[in-house]
């Protein structure tokens, strides 16, 4: 009944207004900028995660004890540093909304709350590429053993699949986790068990090309997975993300 | 087993919402007991005594009629469990969100059958208690991990309403991620080792009829489980607010509930509801 009372503005309020007084491109745009600007200025997110990549390289080095790795082994540390560094910067990603008033404020615009999704799942997704544009060659120098040369374009269209993958989860986990009281702990927990689909995919369909001799692109069903497997979480992440904004 | 439609007499108003409450939970749960029961017995004398016994395995095989149907009701349950959650978020009613957590919860404890029984029976067919070549073990585990954090992200709201929307974003993304899970694990598992049986139409008949019968008796149980908790939660609330009743009769000290991960129905007491309903 409570509820009800405390619904009622917020129900007839934004039918007042025009909903969508502005469109989604545009809500959209000006959200990433804000996310990429906060992010150029406080630089929380992105160095702390390439270092933090840097750092289980050299950990990997002496845990297994190898001067370098190929095919499967390499394929395998790469998937698991980049999703370790994704979830640091999964945990930030709605750390400032949520403390500084940030949710408030997007609530009391007329605009789509989808707009927020998609915002900060490109701004993740641009993290994540310039992460590995700095995990990648470091991983090439310190760990790789065979040239990774010839490997790039087919790491790249893996790892860009993957990444999409990884922000649209990413997304969704953090505005779950972000307004509990665990937050630090139930991201992670979330987010790895929904990440295990594009590590099957991601790292067969890499291994192939991170060996010395006869080096083969990547299997197009693996990457039709990966395709795949964004494809339908990104449109249940779009879908079911407008109810965690609701109060 | 007492059914919860006996209660002291209100208003006739809350009388007759109270009756329907009832009438929707604890209807019906003694002939589900009694059915579910029977099945099970069904169930396991065909295993026993008509099932032939398996050519290779021999008497081991025999846990395919447990940890089979075991699997297929955690995960048609998990499912269910997500289509509970869309009903809930588009009704926004709270009874949705307490079906979907009793759903979940009780696939939970499924999935762990699952993953026993299958360690059971990897141990005597491979020697192992565990083998990452049986996709079904392996996509149980993944599906067991993540479901493993649904209490505790429900315990870590502290809001009832956030809390039950929460979880049903939760049980829907989830509960899409099931099939799409054991999709991808399917694909990883390149069979190394042959399959016994990959579905019932290369069973011979006997065996055919006792795997249906078992996955009959193992939904009935499911059902019958998730009822008897249902009718458990309700009456708890019932009695709660009663007593926060007789507290509000004797002196002004609302009786808190305790904090906890399951979802409360929250009854109004009568001589309240009366002056609520008017609202």
């Amino acid at each position: 009944m409570s509820e009800l009372l405390e619904a009622q503005p917020r129900k007839t309020a934004p039918s007042a207004l025009p909903r969508r007084a502005t469109g989604l491109a545009p809500t959209v745009l000006a959200l990433l900028r804000k996310e990429l600007l906060v992010e150029l200025r406080t630089l929380e997110s992105v160095p702390g995660m390439s270092l933090f990549a840097l750092s289980t390289f050299v950990v990997f080095h002496f845990a297994l004890q190898r001067g370098s790795v190929e095919g499967d082994e390499a394929a395998g540390i790469l998937w698991v540093t980049l999703l370790f560094a994704a979830i640091l910067g999964v945990n930030r990603l709605f750390v400032a909304d949520e403390d500084q008033g940030g949710f408030d404020a997007f609530l009391l615009a007329p605009v789509d709350r989808s707009a927020l999704f998609v915002a900060k799942a490109l701004a993740l997704l641009a993290y994540l590429v310039v992460l590995e544009l700095v995990a990648v060659p470091a991983f090439a120098l310190l760990l790789l053993g065979p040239t990774l040369g010839p490997a790039l374009p087919g790491l790249a269209a893996t790892l860009a699949l993957g990444d999409l993958g990884v922000a649209a989860i990413g997304t969704l986990v953090a505005a779950l986790a972000v307004r509990t009281r665990a937050r630090d702990l139930l991201g992670p927990l979330l987010a790895l068990p929904l990440f295990v689909p594009i590590v099957i995919g991601g790292a067969r369909a890499i291994s192939p090309l991170l060996v010395q001799a006869h080096r083969t692109g990547p299997a197009a069903r693996w990457l039709l997975t990966l395709g795949l497997y964004d494809l339908v979480f990104g449109l249940i992440a779009y879908a079911v993300f407008d109810f965690l904004l609701e109060d | 087993m007492e059914s919860p439609s006996r209660h002291p007499a209100g208003s006739p108003d809350v009388k007759h919402r109270r009756g329907d409450a009832a009438a929707m939970y604890g209807k019906g749960l003694r002939t589900l007991s009694v059915s579910a029961v029977i099945a099970m017995a069904v169930a396991l004398g065909l295993v026993f005594f008509y099932a032939p016994l398996e050519a290779e395995q021999g008497f081991l095989q025999k846990i395919f009629y447990v940890h089979v149907p075991l699997a297929i009701v955690a995960l048609c349950g998990f499912v269910l469990g997500g289509l509970l959650a869309i009903q809930h978020l588009r009704t926004r009613d709270p009874r949705w969100d307490m079906r979907s957590y009793v759903v979940i919860h009780m696939s939970l404890i499924f999935a762990l059958g699952t993953l026993i029984t299958g360690s059971i029976w990897a141990k005597g067919s491979w020697g192992h208690w565990w083998v990452w070549s049986e996709p079904t073990l392996v996509s149980f585990l993944i599906i067991f991990l993540l479901y493993a954090t649904y209490q505790p992200l429900r315990f870590a709201i502290e809001d009832p309403e956030r809390q039950a929307r929460y979880a049903s974003v939760f049980a829907i993304t989830a509960g899409a991620f099931v099939p799409l899970n054991y999709i991808a694990v399917n694909l990883s598992t390149a069979y190394v080792h042959p399959r016994v049986f990959s579905n019932t139409s290369n069973l011979p008949a006997p065996m055919a009829l006792t795997f249906l019968v078992s996955l009959a008796a193992m939904a009935l149980l499911f059902a019958t489980l998730c009822k008897y908790e249902l009718t458990a939660k309700h009456a708890r609330a019932q009695v709660r607010a009663l007593r926060r009743r007789l507290a509000a009769d004797s002196a002004d000290a609302p009786v808190r509930a305790p904090r906890s991960a399951a979802p409360a129905l929250h009854h109004v007491a009568p001589a309240r509801a009366a002056g609520r309903s008017a609202l």
